[in-house]
C-alpha cells in the first residue's frame, strides 16, 4: 500500500510535469490532456467524475492548468497529491520564463528582436480578437439578455470609466448568485 | 516589502481570474502597470507575447517575469505564490465539498454568469493592446506619422490566418514578428 502511494505521487509528478512544460495553447488544453492521461491511459478515475473535476477546475478561480492538476492530485492521493502535482505544473513556467526574464533587458535592446516582438504585438491582438470574437459570440447565441446586457456594461464601465476589474467580477458574481437562487426557487429555465 | 507586495497583487490576480487563460491578462495589466508601474505597457504586450509563445498559464508566466524583474528570484517566488494560493485552497475545498455531497447546479450556475463580465474584460485587454500595437505614441490619435499602417496589415492578415486558414495561433504570431523583422532589416540595409 505504501508503495502503491509514492508510485501515485510520482506518477502525478511526472504527469502534470509533462503536461505543464509541453502544453502551448492554454488552460483548456491541458485539462483534455489530463482527462486523456488519468482516465483513458491509467484509469484511476472515471469518466463521469472527470467531468465534474474538469468543471470544478474551469468554473473556479486561478489557472485552468492549476485547478485541474489540483483537482486531480486531491481525487488520487489528497493534500499530498494537491502538493505533487501543483509543483509538477508551476515548475515548467517558472524555469522558463526566469530564463526569459534575465535576459529580456539584451533582448528587448537588440533591435532585430524589438522588430520582432513589435510585429508579434499584431499578431497576439489578432490572437485575442479572435478568442472574444468566440467567446463573445457564444453568449450572444444563447439569447440570453441579460447576460448579453451585463457584456456590453462590463465593457463600457471597465473601458470608458476604468472601473476595477476586481468590482466588476464581483458585481457579475453576486448578480450570479441572485439569478441562481431566484430561478432555483421558481424551478424556472434550467 | 516589495515581496509582500508582489504577493498580494498576484494573490488578487489568482482570485479573481475566472475562466482561465485570458481572463488573467485584465487583471495582471490593472495590478502591475496601472496600480503598481512595475512595467510598462510595451513590456506588458512583451510579457504577454511570450506567454502566448511559451507553455504554461499566462497568470503563472506574469507571476515569474514580473517578480524576477522587480526583486529577482525570490521575487518570482513571491508573486508565485501568491498567484497559486487562491487556487489551491478554492479548488480543494471544492474537490472536497463534490467528494461529500456531489451536487454542483448552484455552483456552476453562479460561476456561469461570470462568463459575460470575463469575455468584456478580455476585449478590453486586447483592445489596450492593439492600440499600443497600432498607434506609435500609444494614443488614439489620426495623424498619419502616429499610425503604424505596417500593424494594421499584419493584424488582418493575422486575423484572416487564424479564422479562414484555421492556421495555429502560435505560427501566425511569429510570421507576423518574422515579417516585422524582415521589414527592418531590409531598411537597416538601405540606410
Amino acid at each position: 500500500m505504501k508503495t502503491d502511494r509514492k508510485r501515485i505521487l510520482r506518477k502525478l509528478f511526472f504527469s502534470t510535469l509533462y503536461l505543464s512544460a509541453f502544453t502551448f495553447g492554454g488552460g483548456y488544453v491541458i485539462v483534455t490532456l489530463l482527462k486523456d492521461k488519468f482516465v483513458d491511459q491509467y484509469h484511476w478515475i472515471e469518466e463521469e467524475e472527470m467531468l465534474d473535476l474538469v468543471a470544478i477546475a474551469q468554473s473556479s478561480p486561478g489557472a485552468i492548468a492549476v485547478n485541474g492538476a489540483i483537482v486531480v492530485g486531491y481525487k488520487l492521493a489528497g493534500m499530498a497529491g494537491v502538493l505533487v502535482s501543483v509543483l509538477g505544473a508551476v515548475l515548467p513556467p517558472m524555469v522558463i520564463l526566469s530564463l526569459v526574464s534575465l535576459c529580456y533587458d539584451a533582448f528587448a535592446s537588440n533591435p532585430y528582436v524589438a522588430a520582432l516582438l513589435s510585429g508579434m504585438k499584431a499578431g497576439v491582438g489578432a490572437v485575442i480578437a479572435s478568442v472574444v470574437f468566440d467567446m463573445g459570440k457564444s453568449v450572444v447565441k444563447s439569447r440570453d439578455w441579460l447576460n448579453i446586457a451585463v457584456m456590453g456594461a462590463s465593457f463600457c464601465i471597465s473601458y470608458f470609466w476604468g472601473v476595477n476589474v476586481v468590482l466588476i467580477i464581483l458585481a457579475a458574481a453576486c448578480l450570479g448568485v441572485l439569478r441562481a437562487l431566484f430561478e432555483g426557487k421558481k424551478g424556472g429555465k434550467p | 516589502m516589495i515581496y509582500l507586495k508582489l504577493f498580494l497583487s498576484f494573490l488578487q490576480i489568482g482570485a479573481f481570474s475566472f475562466g482561465g487563460g485570458y481572463a488573467a491578462m485584465p487583471l495582471i495589466q490593472e495590478q502591475v502597470i496601472t496600480a503598481n508601474h512595475w512595467l510598462t505597457m510595451d513590456a506588458f504586450t512583451d510579457l504577454v507575447t511570450i506567454a502566448e509563445m511559451t507553455p504554461g498559464p499566462i497568470a503563472i508566466n506574469a507571476a515569474t517575469f514580473v517578480g524576477t524583474q522587480v526583486a529577482g528570484l525570490p521575487g518570482a517566488l513571491a508573486a508565485t505564490f501568491g498567484c497559486i494560493l487562491p487556487s489551491c485552497v478554492f479548488v480543494t475545498l471544492l474537490a472536497w465539498l463534490y467528494a461529500r455531497f456531489r451536487n454542483m447546479a448552484l455552483l456552476q450556475k453562479t460561476l456561469g454568469a461570470l462568463r459575460p463580465a470575463v469575455v468584456a474584460m478580455i476585449a478590453k485587454a486586447g483592445l489596450t493592446i492593439l492600440i499600443s500595437a497600432f498607434f506609435l505614441d500609444g494614443t488614439v490619435s489620426l495623424a498619419l506619422h502616429n499610425v503604424s499602417f505596417r500593424s494594421i496589415v499584419y493584424f488582418v492578415l493575422a486575423l484572416f490566418l487564424l479564422r479562414r486558414a484555421k492556421w495555429n495561433p502560435i505560427l501566425v504570431m511569429v510570421l507576423c514578428g518574422v515579417c516585422e523583422m524582415g521589414v527592418y532589416a531590409v531598411s537597416a540595409g538601405r540606410a
